[in-house]
């Protein structure tokens, strides 16, 4: 246990240490006017001038959002034509054919709502054509338009008496070009150094040692890894993800890859705090998330190293030393064990990441429980680039109100009052969600046609859908992978994504609409202090009390079944 | 709207080139270069051959070699159709396979390590690994391993154990990840010792 929680120490440590300096760049990255060199800034006016924006010229909320979808729509409209059409078109080398029309349309919403959820295996059924132009391309685009959406939701916080909050194809702009590409280009060199494939050679043939054949998929994949990690996306090259050699060699890919799906969602509370001018309210909500991570990797942790009942009945030596990790292995890789296993278990559900190096399936009760509450909870634990920390904000305006009563005082945060309309955003934004999952697992498991999809007998069965349309919904992409693709449950699902992805945007572009309407009061006695520890352990309650209570009869379906059963 | 719609055609345009072809473009072109083993599939050739990759676990079923970890893909061990088992920590199914594993185990080394019971099995050498093409053994099955390769090709158990060494990975940085033995390379550097075996 000592070396894996020296691990999680390093994590923690290297992760703060990245993601604090990340987000004072990216404040003047969203602040700045004339942010980047004279070479950067003409690309940039060469942008947006063929693309006919004035950058000077900000939208209010709803043009803001309106951008976004018709945006998004179009391309949800090219992902899905070009894997329906991905024989006719280049860079196809093993000859995979149009992928079938409802795993295409889940795919295709999949990866425009920055979910990846994955009813397919992508190096037997996506073209690398389709892979780099229609996957990878919105690995960056999708991850773009979330911190776009977040940069302007901020500046709705700090602004006095303004209508508008910022132009979206600058913030876009901005996060694709000064953030997401550099940060991807470093990490992916470091990866295809330590070995994962970049080439457009298609699949190599071997003779093995005792002579047979074996395929050997290969790809771009370094690249594809690099952004999925960094933009919160999750989707891999390989069907069995961040678990396959080829995506993942090594200790040291391993742990960098987990920094990467935290490390901009980290980041961006740091830049939340310099943009409002409140950094010790920053530091409050880091606080909140890494106590929520903390506890969430301290009970994965443990409960994988414990071992699933299958297992500890068989006899097998797993006990952790003499040469081994020990504990639930199963779907799991040697090199990284059960620490690496299970605090990457958290950080991809913290984010909306979703990225897997070993199968949650077969994750014991517990174990596989923290990523269902982890996601359940909104994925505010850190969270997707952008809509983590736009999600985490409809609870801080929940726990200032629920303060507020407490002292008999109209609540304020950051100096705006909170008031009705902001309570009613701020609602929806926190219970949309979660109550869109539950009710899409009722569906599927009251249903022939969901029950189909249903891999596993017994109460981790329901975990299965419950899973499903958890991490769906909140645009997670991870799975409990034994559940099935049909046509039923891949339509389910990307009603699921769709909802799951512009509801809370639009909510938290409201929010921000309207706090940048209002003036600022000043201090008094009488305001809830929102920089202090009292407002973090205020706010942890509220993110467990709100959605935590909501997944409770759920959980005890399914995780809490079968840890009873022997 | 409308003003909208071409707007985000041209983005979508723009950034489907720049983001979809000209970076992966350009990205591979570099590593091709600097990186052209790994970025090949860290291929292995013996006489001119590609025989597999050191990324990728092999079927190996000869009791003179080291055997890899159970794979769930279809079939065992495919590189170009990874896969998750998918059963979950109560499933009858885990229970018959790992009880299966087992006991092909303790046929197979029982000879070899006299007094072996299942409590003597790793948890991994049973268990199928996330991707089924887990390119390590733990080195405590490696060590089961020993005495069976070393006693069919009439090593002697140290020399076995020296190659076992050799070909452990540590943890990267000394702390990071767990320690594995590769297979594929440490048999092939037993067919190099040798030259010969049953």
């Amino acid at each position: 246990m000592g070396q894996g929680a020296a691990q999680i120490l390093a994590y923690s440590i290297v992760l703060v240490a990245l993601g604090y300096p990340l987000g004072l760049y990216m404040a003047r990255v969203y602040a700045a006017p004339g942010f980047g060199s004279r070479v950067l800034g003409s690309l940039e006016r060469g942008f947006y001038r063929i693309v006919g924006t004035d950058p000077e010229r900000e939208q209010d909320w709803k043009s803001y959002a309106k951008t976004v979808i018709v945006f998004t729509a179009l391309f949800f409209l090219v992902v899905y034509a070009i894997q329906r059409l991905q024989a006719h078109l280049f860079l196809n080398p093993d000859h995979e054919q149009a992928v079938a029309p409802h795993i295409a349309l889940n795919t295709s919403v999949s990866f425009v709502t920055n979910t990846n959820w994955q009813f397919y295996g992508g190096e037997y059924t996506m073209s690398y054509f389709t892979q780099m132009t229609a996957l990878a391309v919105q690995q960056f685009v999708s991850a773009g338009a979330g911190m776009a959406v977040l940069a302007a939701v901020i500046r709705g916080i700090s602004r006095r008496s303004s209508s508008t909050l910022g132009n979206f194809w600058v913030d876009l702009y901005r996060s694709l070009v000064y953030v997401l590409l550099p940060l991807s280009l470093l990490l992916a060199v470091v990866l295809v150094s330590q070995g994962d494939p970049q080439t457009f050679g298609g699949h190599a043939v071997a003779h093995t040692v005792e002579g047979g054949l074996q395929l050997i998929g290969r790809g771009p994949v370094a690249l594809m890894v690099a952004i999925k990690q960094l933009g919160t996306n999750g989707g891999g090259f390989y069907n069995s993800n961040a678990a396959v050699p080829f995506e993942n060699p090594t200790g040291l890919t391993n742990f960098l890859e987990a920094v990467a799906i935290l490390l901009i969602p980290v980041g961006q509370v740091f830049m939340f705090g310099k943009m409002v001018l409140a950094r010790r309210h920053a530091w409050m909500v880091f606080a909140s998330m890494f106590v929520l991570f903390l506890v969430g990797v301290g009970i994965a942790f443990p409960a994988e190293q414990h071992g699933s009942q299958v297992l500890r009945a068989s006899g097998v030596d797993i006990a952790q030393g003499g040469g081994q990790s020990g504990g639930n292995m199963t779907d799991k890789e040697v090199r990284f064990g059960i620490a690496d296993t299970a605090l990457w278990a958290t950080a991809t559900t913290d984010a909306s990441n979703g990225a897997v190096d070993g199968g949650h399936d077969a994750f014991t009760a517990v174990g596989g429980a923290v990523p269902l509450v982890n996601m359940f909870v909104g994925e505010v634990i850190f969270g997707g680039v952008g809509s983590g920390l736009y999600g985490m904000f409809f609870y801080i305006v929940i726990a200032v109100f629920v303060a507020g009563l407490m002292v008999g005082r109209t609540p304020e945060w950051l100096g705006k009052k909170i008031e009705a309309r902001e309570i009613k955003y701020a609602a929806v934004g926190a219970l949309f969600v979660p109550t869109l999952a539950l009710s899409l697992t009722a569906v599927s498991i009251v249903t022939k046609l969901g029950l189909a999809s249903v891999f596993n007998p017994g109460a981790h069965g329901f975990s299965e859908a419950l899973y499903a349309y958890t991490s769906q919904s909140n645009n997670n992409g991870s799975a409990f992978a034994g559940y099935g693709a049909t046509s039923f449950s891949a339509d389910l699902g990307a009603v699921a994504m769709l909802l799951g992805r512009f509801l809370p945007m639009v909510a938290a572009l409201a929010l921000g609409g309207a706090l940048a309407a209002k003036k600022v009061v000043p201090v008094s006695a009488g305001t809830f202090r929102t920089d202090g520890p009292t407002f973090a352990v205020l706010l942890v309650g509220v993110v467990v009390l709100t959605a935590g209570l909501m997944v409770f009869p759920a959980l005890t379906l399914g995780p809490i079944v079968e840890g009873l059963t022997r | 709207m409308l003003r909208d719609l071409r707007s985000s055609i041209v983005a979508g345009a723009v950034l489907t080139l720049a983001f979809g072809l000209a970076v992966p473009a350009a990205f591979t072109g570099f590593a091709q270069v600097a990186f052209h083993h790994q970025a090949n599939g860290s291929l292995i050739t013996v006489r001119g051959t590609v025989v597999g990759s050191s990324l990728a676990a092999q079927s190996f079923t000869k009791a003179r070699y080291f055997h890899e970890r159970p794979s769930a893909t279809s079939p065992a061990y495919n590189a170009d159709g990874t896969a998750f088992a998918n059963l979950g920590p109560t499933s009858p199914a885990l229970a018959r396979s790992v009880e299966q594993a087992a006991q092909a185990i303790l046929k197979l080394e029982g000879p070899y390590n006299p007094g072996l019971t299942i409590h003597d099995i790793p948890v991994d050498a049973v268990t199928t690994s996330g991707s089924g093409i887990d390119p390590d053994i733990s080195p405590a099955y490696a060590r089961l391993q020993s005495a069976r390769v070393a006693a069919r090709r009439r090593l002697p158990l140290a020399a076995v154990r020296r190659l076992v060494r050799l070909h452990t990975d540590g943890r990267s940085l000394g702390f990071l990840g767990e320690p594995g033995v590769n297979v594929l390379e440490l048999n092939l550097a037993l067919d190099r010792l040798a030259g010969a075996g049953r």
